[in-house]
């Protein structure tokens, strides 16, 4: 038995006498390999007895789910409407310039900071009232 | 002499410390001092906000602690937080705590009347709740505006083995931020307005659905479950992870994530009310609404919640201050304020001193608003006269830099990248919007390849003039706003539509620009 399909069985054993017990299962696995690839989702669908079909149909519908894994750092920037009407459009070229092929920028859609905007997230930090400047900074840093 | 420790309060809102409140209270705390970590005032113009012995500096850094501590005539001192005309001015109710208990303090809870609402609800007894909550005519705070009161009576009556309690607090649109300060601020008054929710209908479990944008507010529900767990036993609660759709804010789509399947709305009949979480009678309400809760439960609350507010909207809203405003925050407020009043007076007009083009109220799906129609009061019927809605009570304020011909088309662009995909005039619709748009922007379009073949006889060879395709847009709202199963297809129009009548020159204005700079 591999360590992934050890690591799988662990958490679908962990998880499934919970209600509804698939959104908190992907979560974990993403969690842990950064991932839910094609061989994690038949692991999964064993381990719940539902088709690989339904599992993929889960995984492919969230944007949290990715197939691969992201080897760069990633930067969440904010994009919705709160915060392109204190400019996130405007510093979003230098954000992508700042980052290049090193840092992966993330649109997302809204993380509750909206009258203080444009809003970063890396990882489970922060970032509020940034500038370009600002923003390239916590890039760099990322 | 040893310096007098003081008692710094600053607060842990993810807010507070996106903009470094943890390392002012380091600071502090390095200095000697004794800091408490609170909710949020809500002034969040004004975050990180520090208060000693109830005054207040704002916004604070590093660098102003010293001045603080020694004489506090800084540049940034705001005076008494709570005689701040942005806080005075409130009528809090959900919102009582904020700034002023510490989150997870049990202590704090019970010593300004935490739990006193479950106490009275269990005494009372199902019927009595039920009663009161009509009574109170509180509303869903989520958008729809239902009566919380008649949508648990139905649950409360249809009888089942198992019934649950889901709190919807996938807090998707932009704007808005009061479920997020809510659960980072004051987790129990959640947590006791569900066990009333719970006591009301005969269920004994329920749930919390948070987003996963907001990692406090996940983090502090769980901590305040686990503690609080003895007192709300035998209701049990959880909390479940989104995972990044903004359509599972749709009640349905929220049930279908939490049973583990794709996010897509279910067709209603039936009602979540008759069969909900797993087939079973379900109560979902928002944050806010199930918060309002023990306030209205307690002695005399009913009554004096239906004293506020006008017509069929009672209560108190708390109304979120968001984009480019000069006092953003949470106001919570009886209902009947007018939007002049909302973002001129109360949140001082806009942050950059330009003058206010456009205010999306709502979120995402909300209509934009113009000026001239600043005299709309925050009432449900209004705005739903209006072509408008009031949503979760995001106000977005743009300043007159706003290209409300862009803003159109990235509301259909989000709606075709969050479409749950269930319904054609959604997932298409919206995909075919950002086309149009674009087409009107560009002028219009050349006629096509098909339309030039020779044997299309009866083909227009002129290709497709600017009106026509407003006329096409038009046409595609309606289809949207009409045929649409959830909010998301069928509100989108709303943004789209009211952007093009207030706003035309920026949809047309560009293309004439620039086939007069070619002439």
């Amino acid at each position: 038995m591999s360590t992934k399909e050890h690591k799988i069985g662990e958490i679908v054993a962990e998880h499934h006498r919970r209600e509804g017990p698939l959104l908190p299962i992907l979560h974990a696995v993403q969690a842990e390999f950064g991932c839910v690839d094609a061989e994690s989702e038949a692991l999964i669908a064993k381990g719940l007895n539902l088709s690989r079909a339904d599992v993929h149909g889960v995984v492919s519908f969230y944007h949290d789910f990715h197939d691969k894994p992201e080897l760069r750092p990633v930067v969440q920037v904010c994009r919705a409407e709160a915060c392109k009407a204190r400019g996130v459009e405007q510093i979003i070229d230098q954000a992508a310039t700042a980052a290049g092929e090193r840092v992966k920028i993330e649109t997302v859609y809204c993380l509750g900071l909206c009258s203080s905007g444009p809003a970063a997230r890396v990882g489970d930090r922060l970032h509020a009232r940034l500038d370009g400047p600002k923003l390239s900074q916590i890039i760099e840093n990322a | 002499m040893m310096p007098e420790t003081k008692m710094v309060r600053i607060s842990d809102d993810a807010l507070a410390r996106a903009l470094g409140a943890d390392e002012l209270a380091a600071a502090f705390a390095s200095k000697g001092h004794e800091v408490q970590r609170v909710s949020s005032w809500g002034m969040q113009w004004l975050e990180p906000l520090v208060e000693i012995d109830g005054q207040g500096w704002g916004p604070a850094a590093v660098e102003d602690v010293d001045d603080i501590l020694q004489d506090g005539a800084s540049e940034i001192a705001i005076g008494a937080i709570e005689q701040h005309p942005f806080i005075a001015r409130q009528q809090r109710l959900t919102f009582s705590r904020a700034g002023k208990t510490r989150p997870l303090s049990l202590d704090d809870y019970e010593a300004t009347g935490g739990w006193s609402g479950l106490k009275r609800a269990r005494q009372v007894g199902p019927e009595q709740i039920l009663a009161e909550v009509t009574q109170s005519g509180l509303r869903g705070r989520g958008g729809a505006g239902f009566p919380a009161g008649i949508k648990w009576q139905t649950v409360a009556r249809t009888a089942a083995e198992q019934k649950y309690i889901v709190c919807n607090a996938d807090e998707g649109d932009s704007g808005t931020f009061a479920d997020r300060m809510l659960m980072e601020g004051d987790p129990f008054l959640l947590i006791e307005g569900m066990a009333i929710a719970g006591e009301a209908v005969g269920a004994d479990k329920g749930y919390i659905y948070i987003r996963s944008e907001y990692p406090d507010a996940i983090a502090k529900m769980e901590r305040a479950i686990a503690l609080s767990a003895g007192l709300v036993a035998p209701f049990e609660l959880e909390v479940r992870v989104g995972a990044g759709a903004y359509v599972c804010g749709e009640e349905t789509s929220l049930l279908e994530s939490l049973e583990g399947k794709r996010g897509e709305v279910r067709a209603k009949p039936p009602l979540p009310a008759i069969e909900g979480l797993f087939g079973w009678p379900t109560v979902v309400n928002n944050v806010l609404t199930l918060a309002a809760v023990p306030h209205v439960m307690a002695e005399g609350g009913a009554s004096a919640y239906e004293q506020l507010g006008l017509a069929r909207s009672k209560g108190t809203m708390p109304i979120q201050l968001a984009g480019n405003i000069k006092h953003g925050g949470l106001y919570e407020t009886a209902f009947g304020l007018t939007l002049g009043e909302l973002v001129n007076d109360i949140g001082g007009g806009t942050e950059s001193g330009r003058p206010v083009k456009a205010v999306q109220v709502g979120g995402p799906l909300g209509a934009y608003i113009h000026p001239d129609d600043f005299g709309i009061r925050f009432d449900y019927e209004e705005y739903t006269a209006a072509d408008a809605l009031i949503g979760h009570g995001g106000i977005t304020v743009f300043d007159d830099s706003a290209d409300m011909g862009a803003m159109a088309r990235f509301a259909m662009e989000f709606c075709a990248a969050e479409s749950c995909g269930k319904c054609t005039p959604c997932r298409i619709g919206a995909v075919r919007g950002v086309e149009v748009i674009d087409r009107i922007l560009a002028g219009g379009r050349p006629a096509d390849h098909v339309e030039r073949i020779d044997v299309m006889h009866n083909a227009p060879r002129h290709g497709r003039s600017q009106e026509q395709e407003i006329a096409l847009l038009t046409d595609l709202c309606e289809t949207m706003k009409f045929g649409s199963l959830c909010a998301l297809g069928g509100f989108t129009p709303f943004p789209v539509m009211s952007a093009l009548k207030h706003w035309p020159e920026d949809f047309t204005g560009k293309a004439a620009a620039e086939a007069e700079v070619t002439e």
